[in-house]
C-alpha cells in the first residue's frame, strides 16, 4: 500500500477530488497547510509598513491506495491541479506498512 | 416650565445613545487590527472604559469638569455636584408644563451629564490603542481612572464649560478666557488622548519583537465595521454638541459628513501613490482621521471648507502613522497618528478656514480676519498637549511603580497572548477538537443510543 501525499493550490481541491472519484478512490484526508518552494510569499502593506508574508497557503490531500492503483492516483492528482504556473505544488508518494479500519478491526487492503 | 424644549431634550437624548455607541464601534476598530490572540484585551479596554469612567463621572468627574470654576478656569468644584447632587431634584411629571427639574440652557440638566458622560468614556478608551498586546489589565484600569480624573475632567472644564452669567457659573479658559473654537473636542478629546497615548506607549515599552516582527491586523471586517459605528455614532458627538435640535446641529452635521469623506479619499489617494495600492485599514483610517479632524471645526467651517480640512487631514495622517517607525515607539494602533495629527489638523486650521457665515461666526486668516482667531488655536492646542503629555508621562510612572516595576505582562504570557494569561478566554473557537472539556470531562456519545447508531449505520464503509 502506498500513502500518497499531494500540496496543491486551494482552488484546485475540487477538480483533484472529482478525479480521484472518477478513478475509485473511496476517501481522503485534506488539510489547510502554509508553506513556501519556490514561488516564495508576497508583500502586504498596512498602513505603509511592508510585511513579507512567506507562507502561501495550500491543501494538503493524503490518499491511501493500493499498490496498483498509486499510480494512477498520483496521474490523476497531477493532472487535476495542474495550472502551468509557478506554486502549483508537488506530490509524493511513501510505502504504508498496514492500515487499520478503526470500526471493525480489518487490516491491509481490505481496510481503505 | 419655561425654557424647556422636547425637541432639545429628543436630540440629545439620541445623541447620548449615539456616542456611547462609538465605544463599542472603537472596541471593533481596535480590535480587528491586533492579533487573534490579543482582540478580547483590546476590546475590553475599550469597554472598561465604559464601566469605570461611567461612575467615576457619577461621583466627581461631572462635578469637576462642570462645577463652578474655583479660579483661573482651571478646574470645577468637585464637591458642588459630588453624586449629581443638586441637578435630579425636582418634580417629575408626565405634563411638563407642571414639572420642574434642574435646566442647562433648554434640556434637562442630566441630560447634558449623560451626554458629557460618554465623552469621557470614549477619550480615555481612545488611549489604549497605544498599548496593544502587552499591557496589566489592572494596571490600564488603575491609569484609566487616575488619567480620567488628573487630566480628563480638568482639561473638559477648560474647553467645554462656557460661562453663564445668569446662572453665576464660571467656566474653562479655554473656552471663555482664549476663546479658542473647539466645538466637539478637538483638543479635549483627540489631541488629549493622541499625546496621552504617546507618553503611556513610551513608559510601557514595545511589543516584544516590534517591529521586526509582522503583526498584521487580524481581522479588517472587524475594523472597518468599527470605522462605520464611528462614523455613525459621530453625529452625536459633533452634531449634537449644539446642544439642541437646530441650525447649527444641521450644519455640523452635513460637515461630519462631507469632511469625513474627503479625508478618507486623501487617505486612499496618499496610500495610492506611496505604496502602489488603496487598502481597506487606509479606508476606515482615512474615515477616523476625518472625524477627529471635523470634530473641532465642524462649526466654524464651510462645507467646503470641509471638504479641503478633511483631505488635508487624510494625507497628513496616512503620511504621520510612518513616525512611529522612524522614532522607535510603539504607538501599536497608531493614536497618534490619527487622533493627535488629526486634532491638530482640524484644531489649528480653525485658524485659516473659520468662515464667518458658520454658526461660529468668526474669520481665520483666509477670510480676512488675520491672526486673531490662530493664535488662540494654537494656544489652546499646545496648552493641552503639555499639560497632558506631561501628567499621563507622570501617571504611568506612578501606576507603574505601584505595580512594582512591571506595568506589562512577562515575555512569556505575552508571546502566549494576553486574551488568554490575563482573562484566561480565547477570542476564536475554528475548531470543536482542541480536547476542550468542562472541569470534570464532557462524557462520550454512547454507541447504543439510537442517534449514535443510525449515524453508524449511514455512514457504512
Amino acid at each position: 500500500m502506498k500513502l500518497i501525499t499531494a500540496i496543491v493550490k486551494p482552488f484546485v481541491l475540487e477538480d483533484v477530488k472529482g478525479a480521484l472519484e472518477q478513478i475509485g478512490v473511496l476517501g481522503m484526508t485534506v488539510s489547510e497547510v502554509q508553506g513556501y518552494g519556490r514561488q516564495k510569499g508576497h508583500t502586504e502593506v498596512y498602513r505603509g509598513a511592508e510585511y513579507s508574508v512567506d507562507f502561501v497557503p495550500k491543501v494538503r490531500v493524503e490518499v491511501v491506495a493500493d499498490d496498483t492503483l498509486a499510480d494512477k492516483v498520483v496521474d490523476a492528482v497531477v493532472e487535476a491541479a495542474r495550472t502551468g504556473k509557478i506554486g502549483d505544488g508537488k506530490v509524493w508518494v511513501s510505502p504504508v506498512d498496514t492500515v487499520v479500519r478503526v470500526r471493525t478491526g480489518e487490516r491491509g487492503t481490505d481496510a481503505i | 416650565m419655561e425654557g424647556f424644549d422636547s425637541g432639545d431634550t429628543a436630540w440629545m437624548l439620541a445623541s447620548t445613545a449615539l456616542v456611547l455607541f462609538m465605544t463599542p464601534g472603537l472596541a471593533f476598530f481596535y480590535g480587528g487590527m491586533v492579533r487573534s490572540k490579543s482582540v478580547l484585551n483590546m476590546m475590553m479596554m475599550s469597554l472598561s472604559s465604559m464601566g469605570l469612567v461611567g461612575v467615576l463621572w457619577v461621583l466627581y468627574g461631572y462635578s469637576i469638569a462642570f462645577g463652578n470654576d474655583v479660579g483661573g478656569g482651571l478646574l470645577g468644584n468637585p464637591f458642588e455636584a459630588w453624586g449629581l447632587k443638586g441637578l435630579f431634584v425636582g418634580s417629575y411629571s408626565a405634563d411638563v408644563a407642571e414639572s420642574s427639574y434642574v435646566l442647562s440652557g433648554s434640556i434637562p440638566a442630566l441630560a447634558f451629564v449623560g451626554f458629557q458622560a460618554t465623552f469621557a468614556i470614549i477619550t480615555v478608551a481612545l488611549i489604549s490603542g497605544a498599548v496593544a498586546d502587552r499591557m496589566k489589565f489592572g494596571a490600564w484600569m488603575l491609569f484609566a481612572g487616575l488619567w480620567a480624573t488628573i487630566v480628563y475632567f480638568p482639561v473638559a472644564h477648560w474647553v467645554f464649560a462656557f460661562d453663564n452669567e445668569d446662572a453665576g457659573v464660571t467656566g474653562g479658559w479655554i473656552a471663555n478666557q482664549l476663546a479658542a473654537i473647539d466645538f466637539a473636542g478637538g483638543t479635549a478629546v483627540h489631541i488629549n488622548a493622541g499625546i496621552a497615548a504617546l507618553a503611556l506607549a513610551i513608559v510601557v515599552g514595545k511589543r516584544k519583537g516590534w517591529p521586526r516582527e509582522p503583526m498584521r491586523p487580524h481581522n479588517l471586517t472587524l475594523v472597518m465595521l468599527g470605522a462605520g459605528i464611528l462614523w455613525f455614532g459621530w453625529f452625536g458627538f459633533n452634531a449634537g454638541s449644539a446642544l439642541g435640535a437646530n441650525g447649527t446641529a444641521a450644519f455640523t452635521m452635513v460637515n461630519t459628513i462631507v469632511a469625513t469623506c474627503a479625508a478618507m479619499l486623501g487617505w486612499l489617494v496618499t496610500e495610492r501613490i506611496r505604496d502602489g495600492k488603496a487598502t481597506s485599514l487606509g479606508a476606515a483610517s482615512g474615515i477616523v482621521a476625518g472625524l477627529v479632524a471635523i470634530t473641532p471645526s465642524c462649526s466654524s467651517v464651510s462645507p467646503m471648507g470641509a471638504i479641503l480640512l478633511g483631505a488635508i487631514a487624510g494625507v497628513l495622517c496616512a503620511l504621520a502613522v510612518g513616525l512611529k517607525f522612524r522614532f522607535g515607539y510603539d504607538d501599536s494602533l497608531d493614536v497618534v497618528g490619527v487622533h493627535l495629527v488629526g486634532g491638530l489638523v482640524g484644531t489649528i486650521l480653525v485658524g485659516f478656514l473659520a468662515d464667518p457665515g458658520s454658526p461660529a461666526a468668526v474669520a481665520g486668516l483666509f477670510y480676512g480676519g488675520g491672526v486673531d482667531q490662530l493664535w488662540r488655536q494654537v494656544v489652546g492646542a499646545v496648552a493641552v498637549l503639555l499639560y497632558s503629555g506631561i501628567l499621563t508621562f507622570v501617571i504611568a510612572l506612578i501606576v507603574k511603580a505601584i505595580f512594582g516595576g512591571k506595568i506589562r505582562l512577562s515575555d512569556e504570557d505575552e508571546a502566549t497572548g494576553i486574551d488568554e494569561s490575563e482573562h484566561a478566554e480565547t477570542s476564536y473557537d475554528f475548531s470543536s477538537h482542541r480536547g476542550l472539556a468542562g472541569v470534570a470531562g464532557t462524557p462520550r456519545p454512547d454507541a447504543a443510543t439510537a442517534g449514535a447508531q443510525s449515524v453508524v449505520a449511514g455512514k457504512e464503509g
